[in-house]
């Protein structure tokens, strides 16, 4: 019975943080269709930023958005000046990005040096909560309930507001919409800004999990690919949702069968792309 | 005059006579720099390691000005990027193109085996510091020595502390599921339970597994110790996760996980963690405590195991050119004088070759300490001459299976 409780825990936690992860790519590749092979580079950015705001004596949850917003730039940077010259190359723009995320690797190998940096989670969170001789960790669940928060944030900005019906209508029609007068180019900035700002938090935010440390880019980009095509591109819900599948995949796969740890977690994206291409909950491309 | 082919020959042959009585060709040849390769990585996620081990190696040749046996040394740094086709490209262009008189490095067991072959039919004298087991023992390459140890030597040691000093019955056993992690924890595994204790687990998280809640979860609530075989930032992760998860079982480990590069880091999680290793930077030598000194104040940290295994390979190196008068050209007798090297002192403290290449020295029980308001891998027991087959005998342990997932066998399981 505890077996089942920790681990189903376990997997509601790190789905949390995977939905951090993967939000932002969902956004990226779903509205704009840029597959951005640069997200986990640009989650590992985030976690060595916040790394260095809380040297410097930042608060934990202003070195978060701190990094956000520095991530977010990187991610503009990106987008005006490199992306923006593909338009609708898939191929041109999963090399451009996934050179970017070796240059970036590159980078905070300079900057950051190879070895491991910490990051700590805030004092009064770090304690484990201990229930029936059940321990677990608090921080973890503020994690899930940070990646709660970010989704329903999320949801309210896409479907319930003038820019969220905005930004759905530059990606179904630009041209149409360029037509309305809505500023599709300037919409799909703020996309990329919020995508980039979304994986540069969750890195902050996974960092008293993970650490920082050279390959934790190479280590979360996958978990964000499988989470991205097992929920559907495009969709929030099925970012949401993939997340804490891949989540339960994961912690249950290794549990009940150690030796297939990776196989229990790819198998069924392998499955859910032969069979459902567009995923759970992706739309259906016209 | 008219030159012609014959009178150039002449001439030459008499150059050549003259210049043998007056020693004239050997001082030329003394001239002709000592060309050094190093392997190393530098890029990518093992770069860490690397850059420690250039630290290391800078840090010897700054100490001997270049200089070793009379000759001057210059060394020719290639980046592997902790891949394997590339350490083999690498070690290529350093052997046919730069012309190395030997080879330093590379990092990982898996680049090693990568050019062990290469190695072999270029007959290049190659210092290694990479583990793999096998490239002194059922597979010995006759051209590789290692000073530093293999992956399982320095943690048959703390199967026998564990077992003997701390009275440990039943441990558990959790290390990256590649040869390294496995040769790690089989060394620890084999000779803890031939000396009555029990491995009752044995985990092999992925390499790049994100998070060990799974496994941490997993660990049984009754385990005299958790004993971890993780490298690189893994053994960092996996101990902060243990203590967040809140458990308290005694860490055992292999040389990586509180690796002096990382302590510093690690806050009070790591502390009291009990490791095995033929190297700590709080080792009382002199030679060390130069060492010491000179990386902390050239980077700022103290020297762990990766930059203490290239300044190690310079000493053996220095050692056999001076026992050949600095020729290294004679590939042969170099290679002899490499396998005999005896130092009564070194980083390491004493320390000799067997027979397959590899070191028998000092190894030591560690035990993480605050000492100065920093973290310190203090020495608590010194097991001398330690060598790979412990004390086993070379012929038997080499007649058993290469240490493995599944080697020896872990017959105490619980499920």
């Amino acid at each position: 019975m505890q077996f089942w409780i920790i681990q189903t825990l376990n997997s509601v936690a790190f789905g949390g943080l995977l939905f951090l992860l993967s939000s932002g790519f969902s956004l990226i590749f779903g509205l704009m269709r840029i597959p951005n092979l640069a997200h986990g580079a640009f989650f590992m950015l985030g976690a060595y930023f916040g790394y260095t705001l809380l040297s410097l004596k930042f608060n934990f949850w202003i070195a978060a958005i701190g990094a956000g917003l520095g991530v977010g730039l990187v991610g503009i940077i990106l987008e005006r000046f490199v992306l923006r010259q593909l338009p609708g190359n898939a191929q041109g723009q999963v090399l451009v990005t996934l050179g970017l995320s070796f240059i970036v690797a590159d980078l905070c190998l300079l900057i950051w040096t190879g070895d491991p940096m910490p990051l700590p989670a805030p004092q009064e969170l770090r304690p484990p909560l201990r229930y029936f001789g059940l321990a677990f960790p608090t921080y973890r669940l503020v994690v899930l309930g940070l990646a709660l928060v970010a989704a329903v944030g999320l949801y309210f900005l896409m479907e319930r507001t003038r820019i969220g019906a905005m930004i759905r209508a530059g990606v179904d029609d630009p041209e149409m919409a360029r037509g309305v007068g809505i500023p599709v180019s300037r919409l799909f900035t703020t996309v990329f800004l919020l995508g980039a700002a979304l994986a540069g938090m969750g890195g902050v935010l996974g960092g008293p999990i993970l650490n920082a440390y050279p390959g934790l880019d190479a280590d979360m980009l996958p978990l964000a690919l499988i989470v991205v095509i097992l929920g559907g591109a495009g969709s929030l819900l099925g970012a949401f949702v993939g997340s804490f599948i891949v989540g339960f995949l994961y912690n249950f796969g290794i549990a009940l069968v150690p030796d297939l740890a990776y196989f229990v977690l790819f198998l069924p994206m392998v499955l859910v792309l032969m069979f459902l291409p567009q995923g759970l909950f992706g739309r259906v491309q016209l | 005059m008219k030159l012609d082919r014959r009178t150039a020959i002449k001439g030459a042959l008499a150059a050549g006579v003259g210049s043998q009585i007056l020693k004239v060709p050997a001082a030329a040849a003394q001239a002709v720099p000592i060309q050094v390769g190093f392997l190393t990585v530098k890029t990518g996620p093992l770069a860490s390691g690397g850059i420690q081990m250039e630290q290391g190696l800078t840090a010897f040749f700054k100490e001997r000005n270049h200089m070793l046996g009379g000759r001057k040394v210059e060394v020719h740094t290639a980046d592997t990027a902790g891949n394997p086709a590339q350490t083999r490209t690498k070690t290529q262009e350093l052997v046919e193109r730069i012309k190395v008189n030997c080879l330093i490095g590379p990092l990982a067991a898996f680049e090693a085996l990568a050019i062990d072959d290469y190695i072999r039919s270029s007959q290049t004298p190659i210092l290694t510091v990479a583990g793999a087991e096998d490239m002194t023992q059922r597979k010995a390459n006759p051209w590789l020595v290692r000073p530093s140890s293999t992956s399982a030597q320095p943690s048959h040691p703390v199967g026998d502390y564990a077992a003997k000093d701390l009275k440990m019955k039943r441990v558990a056993c959790i290390a990256d599921d590649f040869a390294f992690g496995h040769e790690n924890v089989a060394g620890f595994q084999r000779v803890f339970e031939d000396a009555g204790g029990k491995v009752v687990q044995k985990l092999w998280p992925p390499l790049n597994a994100p998070d060990y809640a799974t496994y941490i979860s997993q660990l049984k609530p009754d385990l005299d110790g958790v004993y971890t075989g993780h490298a690189g930032s893994n053994g960092f992760k996996f101990i902060k996760q243990l203590r967040e998860y809140g458990n308290t079982a005694q860490i055992l480990g292999g040389f990586t996980p509180v690796d002096e590069s990382l302590l510093q880091q690690m806050g009070d999680d790591a502390l009291g963690a009990i490791t095995g290793n033929w190297y700590s930077a709080q080792l009382d030598n002199p030679i060390n405590k130069r060492f010491v000194a000179a990386i902390q104040k050239d980077y700022k940290v103290d020297p762990g195991v990766y930059a203490a295994e290239t300044y190690l390979c310079g000493e053996v190196l220095e050692q056999a050119l001076k026992d050949v008068g600095g020729k290294i050209e004679d590939k042969n007798a170099f290679m002899k004088a490499l396998k005999s090297v005896k130092l009564k002192e070194s980083l390491r403290g004493p320390m000799h070759f067997d027979e397959y290449g590899n070191v028998v020295g000092n190894n030591y029980i560690r035990k993480v300490e605050r000492k100065g308001g920093k973290l310190v891998n203090a020495v608590v027991k010194t097991y001398p001459d330690v060598s790979q087959f412990w004390t086993y005998k070379p012929e038997e342990f080499l007649k058993q299976p290469v240490y493995s997932r599944d080697y020896p066998p872990a017959k105490n399981l619980e499920q």
